[in-house]
């Protein structure tokens, strides 16, 4: 393959430093993909050309400024292509969440006027060919992978292997078309917008600049030290804020390597074959991932539960502190170097975590049991707090400084200021420059000297790390005075293995219920060991064994919640145990699995009332959506327990 | 939706008067039917009517005592199952016949035995034509994994995978021989319902990517109606039926014989 070079006067947005990488590390692997087994990689200056063909490529279907480009679809080399392709025509990516139903992506491709989409397979494919009638500006869909596509003649169809022969065509037609192009474009251009999901209402788009990217991801570099020898594994939607900023943007900047896995279930293994040095999850990966081992555990002989067991004591007395290079016992120092050789690397090599420099976690809050067993089997394991609005740049912790209940200090950069209600104001150089012709609610989002609203309550504590309590707008007060924190509540809950997801209310009520929703796989095998027979998900939801066990979950949490006067008011007085997972599809969950508040309040109406009513069980029947659009109906006549709470040792000294 | 009706090409397999007895058993009595290529024909009826029979008929297992079998235009009475498999029928099982300790791979690799052509000691040795014999036989392999939706446990031993994800195996691995004609012994069978919308899904797939003819065994007339381009019925070893699943449905004698009949 003959490789092209773009000659340009400006370095200043994200698609002129991705050729510039084609010349000063052109023969530096940019992206890998596993595809029929193998790991198929591209070096930067491969990368350009791939980007430059394809920029022509739309060029020549009349892709122009302004112009905006749907990327829809697992996390692929040639969708990251198409963010840089769109970018030097001085066009916008959008990309948008594969997992979205047709239903939704109706809005924004009406929002954002869009006219080409760049799509993964027939799956999607489908879906806007479903939505085509209805957004009147689509005209183009190219389609990655071919299969199943033969007998589609939708003239609005083009493959990607002939857009990319138009392209090169185009290219050799008009030599010197991308080097204009990408001379035209400016650092404070929207580079990308990002569409958030929307806890309340109708998805805005946030629209972030290239400075802003480059900014950001120059700052995270600083901050992490990484370079370009490093290594991730991309495998979060490309439609969030996290992956567009590691996967693509600091990618660019930094110019290390991009790991795209093979299939969405393959994840796992691939992490273990490439062993990224920087990886970011959100607490629920990492949950998952320990669950996973635990369960492993279970099925291990004798002599390795027995190893793992005593060395993972040392680990959860003394691991962290090594890490850190703290002061911790000798004999406990010579245990861990013991326990790091048969335990705790070959486990961090199985998690494929072998490498890891840094690893972060965000956006919701993580379990203590969770951190302090990464942190102490050597995993550098930090949590950092950012929005879309920020480009997921407001605080990090510093190395030797990471603790469970902050979410560390404000980055390079960054000036945060607490205004009434504890809301948190910033002020970032990774600030949206607006919501996508929204100005309203650009204006609302902001203060009057620039800060962006974010919408959470939090201090910032004698060490200068920010402490976040909840959503601002989410903390209420019982009808006594007391304070209401779902969020922190439901935290509490979450931690437990057994609970998938909570729900609290109480704000203007006498005391605080709950819904839970149990996690099956470890209810289900909790079930197995007790010899517990189901049948499924609701059978299993419904067992009162099942409630005794939740119900001691609970009664913890409460005692946990009496130990602090100012919560002890907002023990958990009953709870049910929903007969169905919060789904997105449903509407019940936002696309990054965030509870809609008011949305299951509504719904499930009759429930809370029923909690409240002191009635013993209740009926309920709900509609579910499925994955193919489908509707079907799900019925169940839920119990509703009592729990016991504990008295405040303030109440108890009276 | 734009998607062109495919076409049925001529005549790919034609038994005439198959008659089938065990001892004093009859299980096929006089048996015609034809499948053409690229067709989906589904063969149904009650338990005992014959229809394992017949597939093990058509892939050589058994030899039927009076009529025959015409392949390809080439008739013949007797054929050992593995000249059929050498001419291009493959076949999956009513019970699951993998190799249980295998891994995934290793499994569908052995779908393509008769395509291998290097010598035992070069395989042996993995040098000159064994070795590039060897990476074309693993990419057709992984192609099918990827085709299949398999590559998460491409590593797996078989025996610990759940059974709708074996039967997929073992239709991976009869893909592997690259069939014309495949034939699928109840491939539902004691599947929940999403994983027969994704079996179904692989069906229609291979038919439609591979081209490949399929006759099908299946108990589930949901997925048998949807599935099929024809359907032929079978009772006692007798054909009492054969056309689309429109004429079938409103069949009376099928549907007295099959689905039942209020006395």
């Amino acid at each position: 393959m003959s490789e092209v070079s773009i000659p340009r006067n400006r370095e200043d947005t994200l698609p002129a430093l991705l050729f510039k990488n084609a010349e000063v590390r052109g023969k530096k692997t940019a992206i890998r993909e596993k595809d029929l087994g193998i790991w198929q990689s591209w070096t930067w200056s491969q990368v350009s050309t791939e980007v430059a063909y394809l920029a022509c490529g739309l060029a020549a279907k009349g892709f122009s400024r302004g112009s905006n480009l749907a990327i829809i679809g697992d996390n692929r080399p040639r969708l990251y292509w198409s963010f840089a392709a769109s970018q030097t025509l001085g066009g916008v990516p959008v990309p948008l969440y594969q997992d979205a139903i047709a239903e939704e992506m109706i809005y924004v491709f009406n929002d954002a006027e869009i006219e080409f989409a760049i799509v993964e397979d027939q799956e999607q494919v489908d879906k806007l060919l479903e939505i085509m009638p209805r957004c009147n500006k689509l005209k183009h869909i190219v389609y990655d992978d071919t299969r199943g596509m033969r007998h589609y003649d939708n003239p609005a169809l083009i493959s990607y292997d002939e857009l990319r022969q138009l392209g090169q065509q185009y290219l050799t037609e008009h030599a010197d078309f991308l080097s204009r192009e990408l001379d035209q474009c400016r650092p404070d251009d929207i580079s990308v917008i990002l569409y958030t999901s929307g806890t309340t209402s109708k998805p805005k788009g946030v629209c972030l600049s290239h400075k802003a990217c480059i900014d950001v991801a120059s700052g995270d570099m600083s901050f992490d030290g990484y370079k370009d020898d490093g290594e991730i594994l991309s495998y979060l939607p490309m439609a969030w804020v996290g992956d567009h900023l590691f996967s693509y943007a600091q990618s660019i900047v930094a110019g290390f390597t991009v790991n795209c896995p093979e299939s969405s279930e393959t994840v796992m293994i691939d992490m273990k074959e490439i062993a990224p040095t920087y990886y970011f999850a959100p607490p629920r990966v990492f949950e998952n991932l320990l669950t996973t081992v635990t369960i492993r555990m279970e099925d291990a002989s004798n002599l390795k539960k027995w190893l793992y067991r005593t060395f993972m004591a040392v680990a959860r007395r003394s691991g962290s502190e090594i890490m850190d290079g703290k002061r911790a016992p000798m004999l406990d120092r010579v245990l861990y170097a013991i326990g790091n050789l048969f335990v705790f690397a070959p486990l961090r090599n199985n998690l494929g975590m072998s490498r890891i420099q840094c690893a972060y976690t965000g956006g919701a809050a993580i379990g203590p049991d969770l951190y302090r067993f990464y942190r102490s089997i050597g995993i550098n394991l930090k949590q950092l707090y950012g929005q879309t609005e920020t480009l997921a740049y407001v605080c990090k912790q510093p190395n030797g400084e990471a603790r469970l209940d902050t979410v560390g200090s404000p980055m390079p950069g960054v000036d945060i200021k607490v205004a009434d209600k504890g809301e948190i104001l910033v002020k970032s150089p990774g600030l949206l420059k607006e919501y996508y012709k929204n100005p309203e609610a650009t204006q609302e989002s902001l203060t009057e000297d620039g800060y962006f609203r974010t919408g959470d309550a939090g201090f910032v504590d004698q060490d200068g790390h920010l402490k976040i309590i909840d959503r601002a707008k989410d903390v209420g007060a019982l009808t006594d005075g007391t304070m209401f924190a779902p969020q922190f509540l439901e935290n509490k809950l979450k931690f437990f293995p057994f609970i998938k997801e909570a729900v609290c209310f109480g704000d203007k009520r006498d005391n605080v219920t709950a819904f839970i929703n149990i996690e099956m796989e470890a209810v289900g095998n909790w079930a197995e060991r007790q010899g517990l027979g189901y049948s499924g998900y609701v059978d299993l939801a419904g067992k009162t064994e099942v409630y005794d066990l939740l119900a001691d979950c609970i009664e913890q949490v409460n005692a946990d919640l009496a130990a602090e006067d100012s919560l002890s008011g907002s023990q958990i007085k009953r709870f049910l145990i929903l007969h169905k997972e919060l789904d997105a599809d449903d509407d019940e969950l936002t696309r990054t699995r965030k509870v809609r508040r008011g949305f299951v309040a509504e719904k499930y109406g009759v429930l809370i009332n029923a909690l409240y009513d002191g009635s013993k069980d209740c009926f309920i029947e709900t509609q579910v959506k499925f994955e193919d659009g489908r509707t079907g109906n799900i019925a169940a006549t839920l119990a509703i327990r009592d729990l016991k709470t504990v008295a405040a040792p303030s109440a108890l000294a009276a | 939706m734009t998607i062109t009706q495919r076409t049925l090409g001529s005549t790919l397999l034609k038994v005439d008067n198959i008659s089938l007895a065990f001892g004093g058993v009859k299980a096929l009595t006089d048996i015609s039917f034809e499948v053409k290529e690229h067709e989906i024909l589904a063969i149904i009826g009650p338990n005992g009517a014959g229809k394992s029979s017949m597939l093990n008929v058509i892939n050589g297992v058994y030899h039927p005592n009076n009529g025959s079998v015409t392949y390809k235009g080439v008739q013949r009475k007797q054929m050992r199952p593995h000249e059929a498999a050498s001419q291009g029928i493959a076949r999956t099982f009513q019970n699951i016949a993998l190799f249980k300790g295998m891994s995934v791979l290793d499994n569908i690799m052995t779908g393509r035995t008769l395509k291998m052509k290097a010598g035992f000691l070069s395989q042996c040795l993995y040098f000159g034509r064994a070795r590039d014999e060897e990476i074309e036989h693993r990419l057709k392999v992984e192609e099918i994994i990827d085709f299949l939706q398999i590559q998460s446990i491409r590593k797996t031993p078989v025996g610990r995978l759940p059974y709708g994800l074996q039967k997929r195996v073992e239709l991976g691995r009869a893909l592997a021989a690259e069939p014309e004609l495949l034939l699928l012994d109840e491939p539902m069978a004691g599947m929940n319902i999403e994983e027969k919308e994704d079996m179904s899904r692989f069906v229609l797939d291979v038919n439609d990517e591979f081209g490949t003819t399929i006759v099908l065994i299946e108990h589930d007339m949901g997925v048998v109606m949807d599935l099929s381009d024809r359907v032929v019925v079978l009772d006692y070893g007798k054909k009492i039926g054969d056309g689309t699943p429109d004429e079938i449905r409103n069949n009376q004698e099928v549907i007295d014989a099959y689905l039942g009949v209020s006395h």
